[in-house]
């Protein structure tokens, strides 16, 4: 047993030293009906070379984009991961310890955390952010729980160009709370102030809006916020934290709480998870936000320190009237983004939003130009947009995937009643000749190879 | 003091304060200059940059390597935090976890493009559904907290369909923090039980207060003292028979694996913590993972979507009309679920079994060994964890967050302090399989000599640690000058 040292030798002098003559006596607060009286039905332990044998079998049966050009995203994106921020985070150091409960020997956790959360102010412009969340929709619950506690308003308006996936955690996490959600329609992609603003009314406690939208496409947002805060409700912004070295702030847009989806922060897809909600919200919300937030302070000899800080919000003080059940953050994904921000720098984040836009752009007008192939939404598009395929995009997928191309995401995978619609993502990693390669293969999906 | 120590309580820079204009630390592939050029839309383009850190990628390096051995850590040394399950986390399951057949996969591939990830999904609910004793399980919830709030939202879609969502939830004393925060999110009261003179829920407490508002009780087993619940069996029937559902949070589930299991305890819904039980790291914090399994009667509220296998492929069933929806936007932490597995798959059935019986043997020994100084809570066996009271040694004038500081002058984190809250001065240790004797001598040594100082020189641990990276830290003094971010110069 590799993970056990104590021999049976130990084991027996242990037990002769706590006054027992064996390890049954210890057990005996437990009835024997409730005693497994079986061995469990789980195959033999094995040795670390056919445990690791197993797993890359499964592993090699995945279409992984590490040998694909990947075109997927809908809320999870195929960014490079610079091998120092890997290296940073395989350390024991910050992998194996916990919640930082004693400040003095977490130092390293909690000024990391700082550093993230200073990150996530600089990225969305806004006075103060937690040190994080699940992920994206459980930021978004709770930028929803915060909002109806800051106006005592119960209704939430958002539209279809916020991801479904995350209106769908939110809407599971409010279902106790009375919480009334109105979706706007957006036909042609764009969160229109007619469609959005028509909803507004004197009991909507927040607006919710994507930007850049789910679909890819940059909306002008400001009239929409002037709006919700005319009626007094709060603003919500969901926004891509990529997107922030070329776009406008949501700060500076008005927003009140902006949450995001830190995966692309240095963090692989992993197949959804663990990610890593962003959250962060203006100076007179701080008491009312969710999860771990870090503060500075100084030790008995004066020296800058860092503990956890306004803990009188939290479950185990708190109990059933904390903001939020929450009790940890994601400590080490939150880590992953500090490093790969903190190599990033102002530059590298500009880069990463231009180059993405710009081949996005490119391969808008080459795919604009093969027959059969919609793009339904006009106007600007940051990193990704909405095709309309001639056929079932499902299969226009498999079709691609033999072309070792992972074409996007078909809204059907999404609840949506579209079976044409396909999401495509760019990010910095894709290449010229990858989107030939793509333009290509659509081509060849026109002229009957799909069939 | 040593050289050492100098150094690393000199004050760490933060990575702002190392910027330079001009550095940079990472080159980002460049599209060709042919392509069109990006401009955001009228007046929605970024007009000052977000002021990150303009440092090379060495300096970044250096910058946290230094900050990370400014941290304790499983690797380096003894970390007996009561129910937090501080075991090794084995390297082979990181290494796993990170193979580029899961880690680049997106989520929303279809379930034959990423077989090998839902084979795995499906494979760990198999084990975890035989560890635990139940019938049906989701992967989704991020952390114990999370599995908490989904189970609550499954009972209360029970108690919905049943025709009466019914009021309160009821929990002991003992009960972990998260419990009633969670009950309330849930839309429910809490009703909170005092502990009886054994540290076990009080039976006839609960007889008074269960009636048709009851909609469930959360237990944890073995409880937050370390103790079996003995009388179980007796407490679920009780519930039940009052058309309550009982939930176990599985928090201490270390202790039992392959001894007893909740399912067949009665219990309707149980979450585990990987990051504790099943050896995926804590990560200063998180990821975490935290499972919910559940019996029969409540399958059909599972969260969507629920993997299931048509023949030998593994599937998303996303049409399950009374589904209470979904916690997690995609599938939960995938990455803890390929580390929890691999885990289990190194140590077979036997292997678990054998993980709890040294957790308790390890816990047991602490509890005879340190007995003759600190007053053990309740004095009998306990599972996986002992639980004592620093009242001794407040008697002398020294309080346990004294006791607590000064083991970090030997290198050893605390235990869990002050919780739970019914035991005077708390000291909660659970030592974990993981530990050697040898360490728990060491241990024990270290803490009798703590009890000496106490009663010779308290003044030395009322000012402890020493050696330190920081020392005492002016917690209030954060909360009342809040600084939660870095301003630069301005």
């Amino acid at each position: 047993m590799r993970y056990i040292p104590n021999t049976p030798d130990d084991r027996s002098a242990m037990l002769r030293d706590i006054g027992v003559s064996s390890l049954e006596e210890l057990l005996a607060p437990i009835p024997a009906d409730l005693r497994l009286k079986r061995p469990l039905d789980i195959a033999d332990g094995k040795s670390e070379w056919d445990v690791r044998r197993e797993v890359m079998e499964l592993a090699a049966m995945n279409q992984s984009a590490m040998n694909r050009a990947c075109f997927m995203g809908a809320g999870s994106y195929d960014h490079y991961v610079p091998a120092a921020v890997d290296a940073l985070g395989m350390r024991s150091e910050f992998v194996t310890a916990y919640t930082p409960y004693q400040p003095e020997v977490a130092q390293g956790t909690l000024q990391v955390i700082y550093e993230f959360q200073s990150m996530i102010c600089e990225l969305y412009d806004m006075p103060a952010a937690n040190a994080s969340l699940y992920d994206c929709g459980t930021a978004l619950s709770e930028a929803i729980s915060m909002a109806r506690a800051h106006t005592k308003r119960s209704r939430i308006v958002w539209s279809e160009a916020v991801n479904p996936a995350y209106r769908r955690v939110a809407e599971t996490n409010s279902v106790a709370q009375g919480v009334k959600f109105d979706c706007a329609r957006c036909p042609d992609g764009h969160q229109s102030h007619e469609a959005i603003s028509m909803l507004l009314g004197d009991d909507v406690a927040a607006l919710v809006v994507q930007y850049p939208n789910f679909f890819g496409v940059i909306d002008d947002l400001r009239k929409l916020v002037a709006s919700a805060h005319a009626n007094g409700s709060l603003v919500i912004f969901v926004t891509d934290p990529m997107a922030m070295g070329v776009l406008m702030s949501p700060g500076k847009l008005g927003a009140d709480i902006v949450v995001g989806e830190g995966q692309p922060l240095g963090n692989y897809m992993s197949f959804g998870g663990p990610y890593l909600g962003l959250f962060a919200a203006t100076n007179e919300l701080v008491r009312l936000m969710p999860g771990r937030i870090v503060g500075v302070t100084k030790d008995v000899d004066g020296r800058r320190g860092y503990v956890l800080t306004l803990q009188t919000r939290e479950q185990h003080i708190r109990r059933d009237k904390a903001t939020s059940n929450v009790c940890t953050n994601q400590g080490l994904i939150a880590a992953r983004a500090t490093f790969y921000l903190s190599m990033l720098g102002p530059q590298g984040l500009r880069e990463i939003g231009e180059t993405s836009a710009r081949l996005t752009r490119y391969m808008q007008l080459a795919m604009s130009k093969v027959p059969g192939f919609h793009q339904p939404h006009k106007g600007p598009h940051l990193r990704e947009f909405l095709m309309s395929v001639p056929g079932s995009a499902e299969e226009f997928v498999i079709f691609m995937a033999a072309r070792g191309i992972l074409a996007g995401v078909p809204l059907t995978r999404m609840g949506l009643n579209d079976e044409r619609g396909l999401l495509v993502a760019l990010t910095e990693k894709r290449s010229v000749e990858e989107i030939d390669s793509y333009v290509q293969g659509a081509t060849e999906w026109t002229q009957g190879g799909g069939k | 003091m040593s050289r050492d120590v100098k150094a690393l309580q000199s004050e760490s820079p933060l990575i702002f304060e190392q910027s330079k204009s001009g550095r940079v630390g990472y080159q980002v592939p460049q599209a060709p200059t042919s392509l069109p050029a990006f401009e955001a839309p009228a007046g929605l383009a970024r007009e000052t940059a977000p002021r990150l850190p303009e440092v090379s990628e060495n300096i970044a390096v250096r910058h946290y390597v230094n900050l990370s051995v400014r941290n304790h850590h499983i690797d380096r040394d003894f970390y007996p935090l009561g129910s937090c399950t501080m075991k090794y986390n084995p390297k082979i399951n990181d290494e796993m976890s990170g193979l580029p057949g899961f880690a680049g996969l997106n989520p929303w591939q279809s379930p034959r493009s990423a077989q090998g990830a839902l084979q795995l999904m499906w494979e760990l609910s198999q084990s975890l559904l035989e560890v635990t004793g139940m019938d049906a399980i989701t992967l989704q919830p991020a952390a114990g907290a999370q599995g908490e709030f989904t189970a609550l939202l499954m009972f209360r879609a029970y108690h919905q369909k049943n025709g009466n969502v019914r009021k309160r939830i009821v929990i002991p004393d003992s009960a972990h923090g998260t419990n009633p925060a969670s009950i309330v999110l849930a839309g429910y009261g809490v009703t909170q039980l005092p502990s009886d003179e054994n540290g076990l829920m009080d039976i006839e407490a609960l007889k008074r207060t269960l009636d048709e508002d009851v909609a469930g009780l959360m237990i944890t087993n073995p409880n937050t003292l370390g103790l079996f619940e003995t009388k179980i069996a007796k407490i679920i029937d009780l519930v039940h028979e009052a058309g309550g559902l009982v939930y176990m949070d599985g928090a201490n589930l270390n202790a039992l694996m392959g001894i007893s299991r909740p399912g067949d305890m009665g219990f309707d819904a149980c979450h585990m913590n990987l990051h504790k039980t099943f050896s995926t790291p804590h990560g200063g914090g998180g990821p975490g993972s935290g499972p919910v399994a559940i019996k029969e009667k409540l399958a059909k509220f599972l969260p969507v979507p629920v993997l299931v296998k048509k023949g030998d492929q593994a599937l998303w069933d996303w049409d399950r009309t009374d589904s209470i929806g979904s916690v997690h936007t995609f599938y939960g932490n995938f990455g803890m679920l390929v580390r929890a597995l691999t885990y289990i798959k190194s140590l077979g059935g036997n292997g678990l079994r054998a993980i709890s019986e040294n957790a308790i043997i390890n816990a047991n020994y602490l509890r005879k060994k340190l007995s003759p100084a600190y007053q053990i809570h309740i004095d009998r066996a306990c599972m996986h964890e002992a639980v004592f009271s620093g009242s001794n040694q407040k008697a002398k004038g020294v309080r346990t967050t004294d006791i607590a500081k000064r083991l970090l002058d030997f290198g050893i984190h605390p235990p869990t302090v002050y919780f739970p809250l019914i035991v005077p001065e708390c000291l909660m240790i659970e030592p974990t399989e993981s530990e050697s004797k040898e360490m728990l001598d060491e241990f024990v040594d270290v803490m009798l000599r703590i009890d000496r100082e106490a009663g010779e020189s308290p003044e030395l641990l009322k000012h402890a640690p020493y050696t330190t990276p920081v020392r005492r830290l002016d917690e209030a003094g954060a909360a009342r000058n809040l600084n939660i971010r870095y301003h630069g110069n301005d």
